[in-house]
């Protein structure tokens, strides 16, 4: 009989959980509660003794300061309806997990085979709520259903005596006990191969069915096959495997497609690969001419970029999605993303230590209030558990989040964007080889170390392959395990120092099947035993083995003579580390199960394979005009709207949960100012405890730019990433992106009429990118895609606005000249450098009007560059009090944002601004022109300052004041807007203080 | 001749700060700071006796699931040193008996009060006061004025007055298990460091007070003034450019506040211990 131990607290102790539960059932469902308390419940399923039991109870699990504890009777008394709500069997539980060891410890003896301990929370509600409310209440905040099950007993049910019963969610394995491998006849009808696809969760199309299907019926692949004792047919690992590593999010197969272009005015054009032709040689062209400076060293070929730091050091960054899974869990989605993120930079090259997270969201309105189409959770739940995801995924892992933002569009209700990155840094010669080169040997041990292997995640990749629909698998839903994971890096940062393997890589999507098959390309083939493979729980198919996403996984290339060394270092360190097989040269993707082959599959035909598509892309000018309007009276009462948009507004709320500082190197935090509160252009790190070299991180957003041209929405996102980033301090001759793109489906299909025009935003966004990571001579040293951001079932299609992060990292040569956004003091100058054109197509004052006009922003990368160097120059000859770039909301944002982070008055003077056409002040106020900034320069500074600028668009336009007063006048002298510092504060600190 | 102070950091099963606490030693004085994972201390091959200064980092212990620190502390209780019939507790305690120091930062003090090593009222270990949930029911980072108690025997908070340091952490709330154990920490001055205002006074109340704690209390000694905890991060200032406003406040000094409370462990060990 399993043993239920609950843990209370005692009375009178303030349970400030439960208290957090009753407010924001309030604020997510409107349900008042008198109360909300909680109870801790550890199911344990093993053979304890009695005194085990109550010695664990009052032991490990509880704080006797605090709490009180019961074994196997209830603590729950004085409630209206109790709720208990735990795990579904096979979820992660990590607190089950520790609970487990703590109980090892206790007794000296390791649990058996199938025991475990399993956790559930108890939520005991007063207030006038029925049984009704109650599954409101936990289906629709407490719970999820896909990963959590639930009890709801009213007062009057509940048996004060016994409580409730102990329940173990254990995974039924009674059903397939006999596991092998399954074949699969292809030998049949295009409907029969496509329906094969659709209900094995495949996404293959036909073509590569047909083409798999080619291939197994060649003559010399047969005989082959008989060799090993395969049939004819494809075994069901085999054809999973294709599916994987042929999957859109693995192969991405959009980025290597053949597009057939039309401009929409008449002209065409063939593009082999938008990967090869744009983002590719964007980089290598401008290597090609950085010659000697050239900061890359590994690109596109690793989990993450690298680039020089110093002669010692090398730089690692790499953004990653994980959309899908947030949409369905929040919470589970943007752990697992950030902890995935963590082990791409981490299994880069050698191995690296990691140093900083990033994260960027993109949700509908937290207050949206219209139905909400079926299986869609509710923005603000979506918030909130990303939030807490990201949260736990990053304070766990005492890796700081330096730098992030929220971008809100009620299109992100369909698919939410769940951005998470990571920065590391390596040293750039490890054991006599650059730290970020690695290659597997022939007969290297193929090791699998971490966590263990369950039904999680599978069909991850393929899942996110596809658009969001009625049937989207429970198992793709997985939560991350940051301990685990951080004991296996622990470990894994000492093997590297001792030399004890030679490559390493991360079991993200695809599984094993993706590592081991990738790192086999560096020899030609592999044999991998999945017998051998740790379990979390019996019962699982080969196939389910190999494509496995169970998180916290890594693949290793050991040596044969270190793997003994290897192996015990792991056990020391309680890191589970396992054998898998070795690296062959023998041209074959080659696993068996108890002995018996289940794939044999040409590495030449797994990685290469996959047939081109063919994309049919149209540009069409969508004939957007610019709105007619009149200019507000009260322009005060229209800064404070705009800075109160969600897209303005402060995220303070957000950033104060995350440890934005562990590890002592973060130099410019997320917040700042004369009360910590205004809004970081950049984030700058100090990596090295002995040096003052430093790493600057930002980034650029702005999908709102692409309803009216994608080629803009890109080059602005770039410049915007560029001006943070050169902002702050960062030097713009050794700075690198990243391009992370979130799409929706641009394949012209039954389901997408308009896929012509999404794929044409492609193209043309992509066209940008070259453009101007040319012009800026910023090289992209890594990136990442995800295609099939659509919502869609029965007949409600949400496509999210098309997307692109692009991430920048690069040097400070000194963190001591790095430059923050306030204003510093009273009598210092106010210079806004570059021009102001009429640019609001797209902007945040257009979409707080309600239109979109059509002026969307240009960026003239020449002059922005030149501006860029220029700032670099000012800032290290100390010339700079303060600099804050120009971006949503303009002039008067940014103005507001400057002064109230640094708690003076500004006057600023409109008529001084540089245009090179008369524009409307309100226009004038609120463009988004890129390439801007607005310094504040000390008087004394003021001749150096004016004559390095002497030759670009630089004007004084007015001076930091000692009132608290924002005073700005129009291009003809009079008063646009004078308004309250604190005022303008509140004005953008209340929409989500809450949150 | 003054003697060469060694300090230990001890890492593994989810802590965070080791490298800047062992760099915080370093510049503090110490001779030695080695990080050593606790799977070589399990392993018999490194020994706290060779230290004088052993430091609890902060970070998330095991993931703190069953509570802050508490598994970690259940670790350091039971688990078992290779080839020895002793816990790690069996060398922890004459490392204490022997009047060496314990610093504990964040997690670190957490661990030490759910050990009962803090406060340490009384012959016996036993727990008599917890850090638990924030009032807020949140994370919080932001940064806190700290006030440090004169008539404390806490050997690391002598000759300060007031400190600012960052607090990250969302168990912070310091609770007693009684009224009694509040006034005698109160009568004893353990409570060396206590959540201030701006102009260091003493405040109870949000948002000087991040969590809702007891007195205030977020550093806190045993009569020894050798065994301290406290909530917020002294290595996560120790140079200017660690302080939030570092690019307007001209007057600080080059080496931050946090520094102070290793200089005073260095300085003791060299001169008293």
């Amino acid at each position: 009989m399993p043993w239920r131990i609950e843990v209370g607290l005692k009375d009178g102790v303030r349970d400030a959980r439960g208290e957090r539960v009753r407010r924001e059932i309030h604020e997510h469902l409107g349900i008042a509660l008198e109360s909300v308390r909680t109870i801790d419940v550890y199911t344990v399923d093993a053979d304890l003794s009695a005194e085990e039991v109550t010695a664990a109870a009052n032991g490990p699990f509880s704080d006797p300061v605090i709490q009180k504890t019961a074994i196997d009777r209830p603590l729950a008394e004085r409630f209206d309806i109790l709720i208990e709500v735990g795990y579904r069997p096979g979820v992660t539980d990590n607190v089950g997990r520790t609970a487990r060891e703590a109980i090892q410890y206790l007794t000296g003896r390791p649990f058996a085979q199938g025991e475990g301990v399993y956790t559930s929370v108890q939520y005991l509600l007063t207030g006038a709520v029925d049984e009704a409310a109650a599954e409101r209440i936990v289906s629709g905040f407490l719970a999820n259903g896909l990963i959590q099950r639930w009890v709801i007993v009213p007062h009057a049910r509940f048996d004060s005596r016994k409580g409730l019963p102990a329940a173990v969610p254990k995974v039924d394995v009674g059903a397939q006990l006999t596991v092998g491998a399954r074949e699969i006849d292809l030998d049949v009808s295009d409907e029969e191969l496509l329906r094969i696809s659709r209900e094995g969760m495949l996404a293959l199309n036909l073509e590569e069915m047909q083409t798999i299907r080619d291939y197994v019926a060649d003559p010399e692949v047969r005989r082959r096959r008989a060799e090993v004792g395969l049939g004819d047919r494809l075994t069901d690992a085999e054809l999973e495997a294709l599916a994987q590593t042929w999957s859109e999010h693995c192969k991405h197969k959009i980025f290597a497609a053949r597009i057939e272009y039309d401009d929409g005015e008449g002209s065409r054009e063939t593009i082999d690969s938008l990967f090869k032709s744009c983002i590719v040689k964007a980089t290598s062209d401008i290597r090609r001419k950085m010659g000697e400076k050239d900061i890359c060293l590994s690109v596109f070929k690793d989990n993450a970029g690298v680039i020089r730091f110093n002669d010692e050091w090398s730089l690692v960054f790499k953004a990653e999605t994980h959309n899908s899974p947030s949409a369905l869990d929040p919470y589970g989605g943007a752990l697992t993303g950030i902890v995935g993120v963590n082990r791409d930079s981490f299994g880069t090259g050698q191995g690296a230590r990691l140093m900083f997270n990033t994260d960027v969201f993109c949700f509908a309105s937290p207050f949206y209030d219209k139905p909400l189409p079926p299986r869609l959770l509710h923005p603000r739940r979506i918030f909130e558990g990303v939030v807490e995801g990201v949260e736990h995924g990053g304070n766990k892992s005492g890796i700081p989040t330096v730098n992030g933002s929220i971008v809100f569009d009620d299109r992100f209700a369909g698919k939410p964007l769940v951005y998470c990155g990571t920065g590391a840094i390596m040293p750039a010669m490890i054991n006599g080889r650059p730290g970020h080169d690695k290659k597997a040997f022939v007969g290297d041990r193929i090791v699998m170390v971490g966590g263990r292997i369950g039904k999680d995640g599978i069909h991850g990749a393929t899942f996110s392959s596809e658009e969001l629909h009625e049937g989207s698998p429970v198992t793709a839903v997985q939560i991350g395990d940051p301990i685990t994971q951080k004991r296996m890096f622990d470990f894994l940062t000492v093997a590297r120092d001792r030399h004890l393997y030679n490559s390493i890589t991360d079991n993200g999507a695809g599984g094993l099947s993706s590592s081991v098959g990738e790192m086999a390309e560096d020899t030609g083939g592999f044999e991998m035993h999945l017998d051998r493979a740790p379990l979390k729980y019996p019962g699982l198919a080969p196939w389910e083995i190999l494509i496995s996403e169970a998180q916290e996984r890594m693949t290793l290339a050991v040596p044969p003579e270190k793997i003994d060394a290897f192996l015990a270092l792991a056990r020391e360190m309680e890191v589970e580390a396992t054998d898998l097989g070795h690296f062959t040269d023998s041209g074959y993707y080659h696993c068996l199960y108890d002995g018996k082959t289940v794939t044999y599959l040409e590495m030449e035909f797994i990685h290469k394979g996959v047939p081109q598509m063919v994309i049919p892309a149209r540009w069409e000018d969508r004939g957007h005009t610019e709105p007619e309007f009149v200019q507000p009276v009260d322009l005060a009462e229209t800064l404070k709207g705009l800075l109160g948009r969600l897209n303005i507004c402060s995220k303070e709320s957000v950033v104060r949960r995350y440890d934005h500082e562990v590890q002592a190197g973060t130099v410019v935090k997320p917040l700042v100012g004369v009360a910590d509160e205004g809004p970081s252009d950049a984030a700058v790190l100090r990596p090295l405890f002995d040096s003052f070299e430093g790493v600057v991180v930002a980034h650029g957003i702005c999908p709102r730019y692409s309803d009216i041209d994608t080629y803009h929405m890109m080059a602005c996102a770039i410049d915007e990433g560029l001006r943070n980033y050169v902002s702050t301090g960062g030097r713009i001759d050794h700075v690198a992106g990243l391009d992370n793109f979130c799409w929706c489906d641009p394949v012209k299909s039954e389901k997408t009429p308009d896929g012509e025009y999404k794929a044409a935003q492609l193209v043309r966004a992509n066209k940008a990118l070259y453009d101007y990571c040319v012009a800026f001579g910023v090289p992209l040293i890594s990136g990442k895609d995800s295609m099939k951001n659509d919502y869609q079932i029965a007949d409600t299609k949400i496509s999210i606005p098309p997307t692109v992060l692009f991430s920048v990292i690069g040097k400070i040569d000194d963190v001591r000249k790095a430059v923050t956004m306030d204003v510093k003091r009273p009598g210092d100058l106010l210079y806004l450098l570059g021009i102001t054109r009429d640019e609001l197509g797209a902007s945040e004052y257009y979409a707080m009007l309600g239109e979109l006009g059509a002026n969307v922003p240009k960026v003239d990368a020449p002059s922005a560059l030149e501006r860029f160097r220029t700032v670099n120059r000012a800032q290290e000859e100390g010339l700079l009090a303060s600099c804050h770039d120009l971006s949503e909301g303009g002039i008067g944002v940014a103005l507001a944002e400057k002064a109230f982070a640094g708690g003076c008055g500004i006057r600023a003077d409109l008529g001084l601004v540089r245009t090179d056409a008369p524009i409307r002040d309100d226009k004038l106020l609120f463009s988004e022109t890129p390439s801007r900034f607005l310094v504040t320069v000390r008087p004394g500074n003021r001749e150096a300052f004016e004559a390095l600028f002497a030759a670009q668009d630089c004007a004084l336009i007015g001076e930091v004041t000692d009132n608290s007063e924002l005073h700005i006048t129009g291009a003809n002298g009079s008063t646009l807007i004078r308004a309250d510092i604190s005022d303008l504060k509140e004005a953008w600190q209340a929409p989500l203080r809450e949150m | 001749m003054a003697k060469e102070v060694r300090a230990v950091v001890i890492a593994g099963n989810g802590t965070n700060c080791e490298r800047e606490v062992a760099n915080a030693c370093l510049l503090a004085g110490a001779e030695t700071a080695d990080i050593v994972h606790i799977g070589e201390l399990l392993a018999g091959r490194v020994r706290l006796a060779g230290y004088h200064l052993l430091n609890l980092a902060g970070g998330f212990l095991d993931g703190d699931d069953l509570g802050s620190a508490k598994a970690g502390a259940n670790r350091l209780l039971h688990a078992p040193v290779r080839g020895t019939r002793e816990h790690l507790i069996d060398q922890l305690r004459p490392f204490i008996a022997d009047g060496k120091l314990v610093m504990g930062v964040c997690n670190g003090f957490q661990l030490m009060v759910k050990m009962g090593l803090l406060p340490g009222l009384g012959d016996e270990r036993r727990q008599t006061t917890t850090l638990t949930h924030n009032d807020g029911g949140r994370f919080i980072d932001r940064w806190v004025y700290l006030k440090a108690d004169p008539a404390s025997p806490c050997v690391y908070t002598r000759g300060l007055d007031g400190i600012y340091l960052p607090v990250r952490h969302g168990e912070g709330k310091f609770v007693t298990e009684s009224a009694e154990v509040l006034a005698e920490i109160d009568r004893k001055h353990l409570g060396a460091l206590k959540y201030a205002d701006a102009d260091y006074r003493v405040a109870m109340e949000e948002p000087w007070n991040p969590n809702g704690s007891m007195g205030a209390i977020a550093g806190l000694c045993d009569e020894t003034g050798r065994l301290f905890g406290l909530m917020p991060h002294p290595e996560a200032y120790v140079h200017r450019t660690h302080h939030p406003r570092w690019t307007r406040e001209e007057d600080l000094a080059e080496d931050g506040m946090g520094l102070l409370l290793y200089r005073n462990a260095v300085r003791f060990i060299r001169d008293e211990l």
